[in-house]
């Protein structure tokens, strides 16, 4: 199958109109050179025996486990609708609204979504979304260091791994130095954040919930980074802000985040979507597409790619960023999920989380030498302190069934005996009890 | 139309969530809570529904609307990969599972996936290996910088200046800037190519890199490519090479071949994944040998009793380009196109995407002034010069398109050319559909002197006229509010 | 095209009126109108050094962003507040109401790299040619 609708005859029509006699001609300026050495690849394949052979092949990764795992990215349920929504074809095989008049429909949703990311936040102005929670994290940092004029980073070491790594590796050419701070019971060292803060200082980043799972108040820090004229950073996860305290309400300049949580598939990585939002006055070092409203010439609202001036179709090497597409769809399931959700809806599936948390935490509590760490409120993720290498543990867990958490020892050096354990609306009492059992037996065999 | 916050009626409810099956706990102490609530939309799921299915329709779209914009290549999405792509046994797995010690095996499914389409990459652009990771196609182009860099200091120095031509892309000078390089630009000369003087001229042993898009944004192919590509590896600048118009080569040209040392590939591009509005894409990079040992982790290896891991050891590896193992789910469906199309429907994708796009050319080039005149690839750039004599600027007459029913073409760029429309028809598209554009286009041609009003006050049959988007620009309305 | 009389021009297209040791600086009619409507300028604080030549604001409109260039070395004293909500008045009042930045005079004799309104007038003139 090839999707080309010419028959021969309409070909040979088409190659007439251009003037030469066989479609060999149209590629002459490639030099015969450089015809290509080999082009070894399988012959196509019909549909259905394409259907069969990725279904045999889906079947080949693990399926039923009862999921634990988060790490910053969570297994929440996803209403119907926003797969319905989200796959008409007028929304996924559209591109970027260059031409407004005729896509006002994604205009108008990706203004919604920034809306719906204000909200969440607090924060005054977002875009049209990132590749993913990493990314906006770099370019929050990049715009630290832009607006501040300074080049010293201060990272909470609570901040997801994966994320820091991503922000070594995107700056490693460029002179910004980094400084990690540690986390001590579940909480930020503000004693060493303090220490190292000072006037070079362009931005410290932390995260709510932090990796270990556990929620902090960081206005006391926000304020300390302000008055050295730095900025304040936070990495949120968007279905905590149900409950936990926005960012604008503990002072943060930026927030980002991974919304995954917001309806996007776990689909082993990716797409994901990256959301980031900041005070008004650091509107123009966003990077990335923006969406604004503004008048046609009847005075009907209508909405616009705007303040394009900062991108690198115009400004090319001097653009805030190199940015230019984003995760438009992952953004529209985003924007489609919280709307079912409402006000009130983000909050009882909030409260939901923390209550399962809650409970799971008090039933693994009560296994022998299980230690739940209780020295910092959690959201819906918690660390727990096994008396055995936690790696061990998960291996010997899911050959029953039941994908318990994240050994931090694969991430953080000397906790090799500690497990990130998960817990949202999806997991039933009944799957938790069944965990803790399951768990007793691991530690006692 | 209104937007959804201001349908909303405070008490409605649109979600469906479990009650509680513990046992209260304490709340959490006030100090954490949120004081505000976000205030999102209460509406019911009927509301919604009607309200997305609304904002659908007012899209132009591939499967709606011709889409020839240039650059982007809007073919057909084929619909089994999207499918495919929702399997439970795809869409669901933790992209932490094979992460955990032993995990690999519950995971094999997937990374057979990614397995497979490095080879596939690496064969269809003669490149000896691929990262799946990076995100989109800026997001490849920094990530092969990034290796062009590794690769630079690991030899003693990591070089200063990247060269570019003046008809790239805007995300190529971005993104070496980003990787902090500087920017040495090279302009187009009369015949529509790279100006080889002026490029001798700057290239010197502080050039990293020289990065190309082939064919051109003019799409043209630049016979001279070997020899720009010798030139370069003479003082020991590497060839990157934008894959945005790998479109027009498949099977008759491998940009490993010619001699380039990074690749990076828009999936959703060549290989017919759907755009999204604007994402998400992939931008899988290749690499020569000598830059396999630089490439993120993890990598998806192969043991010899045939199960796939992940592999952490890449010595020199510049780190982490996305959270995981890059965008999956797109990756499969272009993996599952790729499947589809086999070695000789890859082959006549390209053939008749030039052919489309040479028959829109032929048939137009009476109508538009052609800056470069000579048989093109898989896209052709007109100038509305022409048109521009009597007020008509390439603006009007995509306006003009729009009441037509057709996706405008990519107006304004390349940067070079005055008034540019960039039209790609894509090989997806029949010779009716392409006879009625351009019908359209040469209507538009004959009005521009007849009667320019017209295209002035198009489009009129869109829910919104042209919009103010200097008013847009000065008083910016980026959210609602009550 | 507007070009004053007893102020100078650089090749960009800025301008300056010399008062004593202070300059009043912009951009002219030719620049604004070749920009199109301006949406924002990023203007520089006060106390910052200008070189001549050298670039000390941008200009932005909805699909250009322009560098603009010192027409003489000096210190910034005061910026042109009204600018920030008011961007148009550059398009509308470029000598006047669109200045961009009062600036104190570092060397009197750069003023010599300029060109008076003649010849200015000459140059754009022969720019649209």
């Amino acid at each position: 199958m090839n999707y080309i609708p010419h028959t021969q005859a309409e070909k040979q029509e088409m190659l007439k109109a251009i003037g030469v006699k066989s479609v060999d001609e149209l590629f002459k300026d490639i030099p015969a050179a450089l015809m290509p050495k080999s082009f070894d690849m399988p012959p196509g394949r019909s549909e259905f025996e394409l259907m069969e052979h990725f279904k045999k092949l889906s079947g080949k990764n693990a399926a039923g486990l009862i999921n634990f795992i988060g790490g910053g990215f969570y297994d929440h349920y996803i209403p119907a609708a926003v797969d319905s929504l989200a796959s008409r074809p007028e929304f996924y095989t559209a591109y970027t609204p260059y031409q407004p008049e005729c896509s006002q429909g994604w205009l108008q949703a990706i203004y919604e979504y920034q809306t719906i990311i204000c909200e969440l936040t607090g924060l005054d102005v977002s875009n049209a979304s990132l590749y993913d929670g990493g990314t906006a994290l770099y370019e929050a940092a990049m715009m630290a260091v832009r607006l501040t004029g300074r080049k010293k980073i201060i990272v909470d070491s609570g901040v997801s791994l994966i994320y820091r790594t991503m922000l070594y590796t995107y700056t490693s050419n460029l002179a910004i130095e980094f400084i990690e701070t540690p986390v001590v019971h579940g909480q930020s060292c503000r004693e060493d954040i303090y220490k190292n803060l000072d006037d070079n200082t362009a931005a410290v980043i932390v995260q709510n919930p932090n990796f270990f799972g556990a929620v902090d108040d960081f206005s006391d820090i926000t304020d300390r980074v302000h008055k050295k004229g730095a900025l304040a950073i936070a990495s949120v996860y968007p279905v905590s802000l149900g409950i936990l305290k926005s960012p604008a309400e503990m002072g943060f300049d930026i927030a980002t985040g991974e919304g995954q949580s917001l309806g996007i598939p776990l689909s082993f990585g990716g797409p994901y979507l990256g959301f980031i939002a900041v005070k008004k006055e650091h509107m123009r070092q966003l990077p990335g597409r923006i969406v604004g409203a503004t008048l046609d010439q009847d005075g009907k609202r209508g909405f616009v790619l705007t303040l394009q001036a900062r991108e690198q179709h115009i400004r090319r090497e001097r653009a805030t960023s190199n940015i230019c597409s984003n995760e438009a769809l992952c953004a529209l399931r985003a924007l489609i999920y919280s709307c079912l959700l409402g006000k009130r809806g983000l909050q009882v599936l909030a409260e939901l989380n923390y209550q399962k948390a809650e409970f799971a935490k008090s039933i693994l509590g009560q296994v022998p030498k299980v230690m739940v760490k209780k020295s910092s409120p959690t959201f819906n993720e918690f660390t727990l302190e096994l008396p055995k290498n936690a790696d061990e543990v998960v291996t010997a867990m899911i050959a029953k069934g039941v994908a318990c958490g994240f050994p931090l020892g694969r991430f953080y050096k000397g906790l090799d005996n500690y497990l990130l354990v998960a817990v949202t609306e999806k997991r039933t009492k009944e799957e938790i009890v069944k965990f803790a059992k399951i768990l007793e037996e691991c530690l006692c065999s | 139309m209104q937007l959804i916050f201001e349908k909303s009626s405070s008490g409605r409810q649109g979600y469906s969530l479990p009650k509680s099956d513990v046992p209260k706990a304490d709340s959490l102490p006030g100090k954490y809570c949120r004081v505000t609530q976000a205030n999102l939309p209460e509406v019911s799921e009927l509301d919604v529904v009607r309200h997305f299915s609304a904002l659908a329709r007012l899209n132009f779209s591939v499967d709606t609307n011709f889409y020839p914009l240039g650059s982007c290549t809007m073919k057909y999405n084929p619909k089994f990969t999207e499918k495919i792509a929702a399997l439970e046994g795809f869409s669901s797995p933790h992209p932490l599972v094979p992460q955990l010690s032993g995990g690999g095996i519950l995971a094999q499914g997937s990374l057979e996936v990614l397995y497979h389409m490095e080879r596939l990459l690496s064969e269809i652009t003669g490149m000896a290996a691929f990262t799946m990771q990076p995100l989109a196609g800026a997001h490849g182009e920094l990530t092969g910088v990034m290796l062009i860099s590794a690769y630079h200091k690991s030899n003693g120095s990591r070089r200063k200046h990247i060269i570019i031509p003046d008809s790239s892309h805007g995300t190529n000078p971005a993104s070496a800037a980003i990787a902090g390089y500087d920017v040495v630009v090279i302009p187009t000369d009369k015949s529509g190519s790279f100006d080889m003087e002026l490029y001798k001229k700057a290239l010197n042993n502080e050039t990293a890199a020289v990065m190309l898009t082939c064919p051109d944004t003019l799409g043209l192919f630049n016979p001279k490519i070997k020899e720009i590509a010798d030139l370069a590896h003479r003082v020991g600048a590497l060839m990157y090479y934008d894959g945005a118009n790998l479109n027009a080569i498949l099977g008759k040209c491998r940009p490993g071949d010619i001699g380039f040392d990074v690749v990076h590939l828009n999936l959703h591009k060549t290989f017919a994944t759907p755009h999204g509005g604007g994402g998400p894409g992939a931008g899988p990079v290749g690499v020569s040998g000598k830059l396999i040992d630089f490439l993120p982790i993890s990598r998806v290896a192969k043991k010899d009793d045939g199960t796939y891991f992940l592999d952490y050891q890449n010595r020199k590896t510049i780190g982490y380009i996305a959270p995981f193992y890059g965008n999956f789910a797109v990756i499969l469906k272009a993996y599952a196109y790729i499947l589809a199309l086999g070695r000789e429907g890859l082959i006549e994708a390209s053939e008749n995407a030039v052919l489309n796009a040479n028959y829109c050319l032929s048939r137009l080039r009476d109508y538009f002034d052609l800056p470069f005149d000579k048989i093109c690839m898989h896209e052709c750039v007109f100038s509305a010069s022409r048109q521009l004599q009597n007020g008509v600027h390439a603006l009007d007459i995509a306006k003009y398109l729009i009441d037509k029913g057709f996706h405008p073409p990519t107006i304004y760029f390349p940067l070079i050319v005055k008034e540019a429309m960039m039209i790609e028809p894509t090989e997806t598209e029949s010779k009716e559909t392409l006879d009625n554009f351009i019908e359209a286009m040469i209507e538009a041609s004959k009005l521009s002197e007849e009667n320019p009003q017209i295209l002035h006050s198009a489009p009129l049959t869109m829910p919104v006229k042209r919009l103010d988007e200097t008013r847009a620009a000065r008083e910016p309305n980026l959210r609602w509010k009550p | 095209m507007l070009v004053p009389d007893n102020i100078f021009f650089t090749k960009d297209h800025e301008w300056a009126k010399i008062e004593g040791d202070e300059a009043i600086i912009g951009i002219t009619d030719f620049a604004q109108s070749s920009l199109g409507d301006i949406t924002f300028i990023d203007l520089p604080k006060i106390g910052e050094a200008l070189k001549q030549s050298a670039v000390y604001a941008t200009v932005e409109s909805v699909k250009a962003a322009s560098d603009v260039y010192s027409p003489l070395s000096g210190k910034v004293l005061r910026v042109n507040n009204d600018l920030a909500l008011h961007p148009e008045l550059v398009n509308k009042s470029p000598y006047e109401s669109g200045w961009f930045v009062v600036m104190k005079i570092a060397d009197l004799a750069e003023k010599n790299n300029l060109m008076d309104a003649k010849k200015y007038k000459d140059y754009i003139e022969n720019l649209s040619k």
